[in-house]
């Protein structure tokens, strides 16, 4: 049954692919990386295993947004909000695994010491537990979206209502997170970290471990998503999408649709951050700036949204341009990005994907044809099952 | 000007009792004394001797440049540095310095005296910061023998804020008056000042410890709470003022979002950059008349206005044609390439002005401010902007509600399938509407412009604001706009002093998402029938 389920999520043509994908990001990279010589033609830089692994982090927070703007037609700007309260979650537990290795020499965290402050707050509790902080990293955000999201959903915020109110909400966040006082290092936010479980955090093992657990995370993420659109509740999502009138009026109440997935796409924002945070070596409130929310929705509208390969490739693309950018051309970088802005959803309402499947996009309010495809192998979806009627 | 010296030096030859002459050398001399009481009582006599070199030896002893030399006979003199020789000090005559010098040292009681009597030399300066300065140094001074010299630059002081602080000082003295009476009637005389100085001093008075007598502990008691009355009813005034001002540029920044919102459904994001846009303009403006018209330089905010309306007007003609105009029907698309519009807006203005804030000057007219008592202004720039947010919204609500364009405006905005069936060119409208919106941004840009610094990234706060106004407001809606921003703006200010600038925003930020919970069309809706609205 499970396995039917499984085999249904994709053509076998799109599994063979994604099958060599994995291959290729998770088994001959590394080892490029690791066992071939510096000199070797094949060899893998550290900096590129560094970037690749960013770069996948980026495609989780892709995917959950495709899921929510591109599937569910609800534009979040406060995707980065998510991606760093998870990050610092997982901060939190690295500053603590510093010990006593920092500046200070302190049990506590060096910014604590350099405020002069004696304990920690009662919210740094816990924190040098590892599985303590894995549980922040999906229940912060997934109770921030929870909450919020039954707020908002309830009383039918939607629209550009609900997307500046999420930017409102990302921006007093990281007005928060700047103040001293809220006990997570202010402007300079975490950074020096030293080991994570143990293990020395700048090792090249333990780099490519993260890697290859971030590149796992990103491959389970991608099927999870494509579980939840290929289900009767991604169907459900895409008639919120183009007409929520006439879905509440053939008796669905949308409100749990639109919380299940808003704050799925939280949680899976947040373990990338928490997956970004150790790789990158820092987290500071400037990652929950409104620009770099508002940018996710760049990248899956780049790669082609309501289609989570369209997703992931969006991230990849955006963010690889922008690295190439930044340092050949930095003064031309924003003109780019913002004509991506406006010339993507004019010009190439369907992304890359639509590119290259090489059809033209007669009718933007179709773009997802997978949801169509899937449609005749899932009488009844297990995950749709427990969604029932309103 | 004589008279007044000789009648200062009439009373303070009464005040010490001794017979100095006018740089009398034993009144010099005795700076060297070992005595602390002979040493204050030669200051006093210095100070109020009022003549220039008297003033540069107290300035030489408060600077430890005052030595003590035996001469020739062996007699002890005092002497200084004057440009490089060694002079007697009472007499300036040049002396011999090869002998042995000893720096005259000054303990802490000696500098208080010294700082309050070089003070009152700088009373008779022709210079009024200078004098401000001297009266607010003389503030804490405690040496009855000032009190002469005080009362005389009182009388002839004419700058209220001098001749403030003068009476605080004069007051002050009072206070330690070794009769009861006196000490009685200067409590009494304190009730109308404001410095905290003179409070830490009546409510020294309330302590038995320091003041025996009952009835001037009473009489402080009553001093000081009419003082604190007042203060309150002043701070009061000072902080309605602040959310009035931030109110009106909050107004100033969201009406023209207001309008665009209402009519189209679509957020530009790019309207911060506008603001952005009209206060560059500004600052080109303040350019060309510097090179131009220095004459005119003092009313370059002025002749900004229609520079920066034009300008955002055009462009957001521009923008309307060019980007949104293809996006009908798609606000959130529409958000996002307005979002790309302002990054483009943002880069262009580093690549023309620089990523530094430009430097713009307030004019004279626009400096300064009415100063309220304790230490509360209102500022000119700040009132300037309360006054141009009500022109420009009585402007827009003229245009909206008088004239015709005003009515294809509302008619659109309330259904606009309805009016174009009923010939309104809605395309047209859209057009026009979004100049006028953005041509507002702009004129809000030159108002930030005078309050704050100009710089690429000016507008990026503003988006949300505005947008926040907008949604307590009610879409579309002038007065609902009004209110919300003078509303937000007055809360702000009052949450601020209790919990600091970024917690009063988050809690204003939670509070506009809880109204909009039982309001979803914001405090002022207009009722509609449109099941997706």
């Amino acid at each position: 049954m499970i396995s039917l389920r499984l085999a249904s999520l994709m053509s076998p043509r799109q599994w063979l692919l994604l099958a060599a994908l994995t291959a290729l990001i998770m088994v001959a990279l590394p080892i490029a990386h690791l066992a071939l010589p510096e000199s070797h033609p094949l060899h893998v830089s550290a900096y590129t295993i560094t970037v690749l692994g960013k770069f996948m982090c980026y495609a989780i927070v892709a995917l959950g947004m495709d899921l929510i703007w591109g599937y569910a037609g609800i534009l979040s700007l406060g995707q980065g909000l998510f991606f760093a309260l998870g990050g610092y979650a997982m901060g939190m537990y690295l500053m603590r695994s510093i010990g006593r290795d920092g500046v200070y020499q302190s049990d506590l965290p060096d910014f604590m010491v350099f405020l002069n402050w004696k304990e920690l707050p009662w919210y740094w509790t816990g924190s040098d537990q590892f599985w303590w902080a894995a549980l922040l990293v999906v229940l912060v955000p997934g109770l921030l979206a929870l909450v919020f999201g039954w707020f908002a959903f309830r009383s039918r915020i939607k629209g550009v209502y609900f997307s500046i109110i999420t930017q409102a909400v990302t921006y007093a966040a990281m007005l928060l997170f700047f103040r001293n006082d809220t006990g997570f290092g202010g402007n300079n936010g975490f950074t020096d970290f030293k080991r994570i479980l143990g293990f020395p955090i700048a090792a090249p093992e333990t780099r490519v471990a993260l890697y290859v657990i971030t590149a796992l995370t990103l491959l389970l993420a991608f099927l999870a998503c494509r579980f939840v659109v290929t289900s009767r509740l991604g169907r459900v999502l895409t008639a919120v999408r183009d007409a929520e009138s006439r879905l509440m009026f053939i008796g669905y109440n949308p409100l749990r649709y639109k919380l299940f997935v808003w704050v799925f796409a939280a949680v899976l924002s947040g373990i990338a951050g928490a997956l970004y945070v150790p790789q990158v070596g820092i987290i500071n409130p400037g990652e929950m700036s409104p620009a770099n929310s508002i940018e996710i929705a760049i990248w899956v509208a780049v790669g082609g949204r309501g289609t989570l390969a369209g997703a992931v490739l969006g991230a990849f693309a955006v963010n690889g341009a922008k690295s190439w950018f930044t340092v050949a051309f930095p003064e031309y970088w924003l003109f780019v990005l913002g004509l991506m802005f406006i010339l993507v959803p004019l010009l190439l309402p369907r992304g890359l994907v639509g590119l290259l499947r090489g059809r033209a996009a007669p009718d933007q309010a179709k773009p997802a044809d997978p949801a169509k495809r899937a449609e005749p192998a899932v009488p009844v979806a297990p995950a749709a099952s427990a969604q029932e009627r309103a | 000007m004589n008279l007044l010296r000789a009648l200062l030096l009439a009373a303070c030859l009464a005040l010490s009792g001794a017979a100095w002459a006018a740089l009398d050398a034993s009144a010099v001399s005795a700076l060297a004394s070992d005595d602390s009481d002979e040493r204050v009582a030669a200051i006093s006599a210095l100070a109020a001797s009022g003549e220039p070199r008297a003033r540069q030896i107290l300035k030489a002893l408060s600077e430890d440049g005052l030595y003590t030399t035996k001469d020739k006979t062996g007699a002890i003199r005092v002497v200084l540095e004057e440009s490089g020789t060694w002079v007697d000090a009472a007499s300036g005559a040049p002396i011999d310095s090869s002998g042995e010098r000893d720096a005259i040292n000054t303990n802490n009681r000696l500098r208080g005296a010294l700082d309050a009597a070089l003070a009152a030399f700088d009373l008779s300066s022709p210079d009024v910061p200078t004098r401000l300065a001297a009266a607010e140094a003389l503030q804490g001074a405690d040496d009855a023998a000032l009190l002469p010299a005080i009362e005389a630059a009182l009388a002839r002081e004419s700058d209220t804020r001098v001749r403030e602080r003068l009476a605080n000082a004069r007051a002050a003295l009072g206070l330690r008056a070794p009769e009861a009476a006196q000490r009685l009637a200067a409590v009494r005389a304190l009730s109308d000042s404001d410095s905290p100085q003179v409070r830490q001093m009546l409510s020294e008075r309330l302590d038995p410890a320091n003041e025996p007598d009952a009835a001037v502990r009473a009489a402080a008691q009553t001093t000081l709470a009419e003082i604190a009355q007042r203060l309150r009813k002043y701070e009061l005034l000072n902080s309605f003022f602040s959310g009035l001002s931030l109110g009106s540029i909050l107004l100033l920044a969201a009406i023209g979002l207001a309008i665009t919102f209402g009519l189209m459904g679509v957020i530009n994001m790019a309207h911060g950059e506008f603001l952005m846009i009209g206060a560059y303009c500004t600052y080109v403006v303040q350019s060309l008349f510097r090179a131009h018209a220095p004459g005119l330089l003092e009313w370059y905010p002025v002749a900004a206005l229609p520079v920066a309306f034009l300008v955002t007007a055009l462009l957001g003609v521009l923008l309307e044609r060019s980007v949104i105009r293809w996006f009908h029907g798609r606000p959130l698309d529409t958000l996002l390439a307005t979002w790309g519009v302002s990054l483009l807006l943002i880069q262009g203005a580093r690549s023309l002005f620089g990523a530094q804030n430009v430097e713009l000057a307030n004019p004279s007219w626009m400096a300064g401010g009415i100063e309220l008592a304790g230490g509360q202004v209102l500022a000119y720039n700040r009132i300037a902007i309360i006054v141009f947010a009500a022109v420009v919204v009585a402007l827009v609500w003229w245009l909206l509600a008088r004239t015709r364009m005003g009515l294809f405006v509302r008619a659109v905005t309330q259904n606009r399938a309805m009016a174009s069936a009923a010939g309104v060119p809605t395309d047209r409208v859209d057009m026009l509407t979004f100049g006028l919106g953005s041509g507002l941004a702009g004129l809000a840009g030159v108002a930030l412009s005078q309050i704050g610094n100009v710089g690429p990234e000016l507008g990026t706060g503003f988006i949300i604001d505005s947008f926040m106004v907008v949604v307590l407001g009610g879409v579309g809606q002038i007065a609902g706009t009004v209110i919300s921003a003078l509303g937000l703006g007055a809360l702000a200010k009052l949450i601020e002093p209790a919990a600091g600038p970024v917690l009063a925003k988050i809690a204003l930020l939670l509070l506009v998402i809880l109204v909009i919970q039982k309001r979803p069309q914001g405090l002022f809706a207009v009722k509609g029938r449109s099941a997706d609205a």
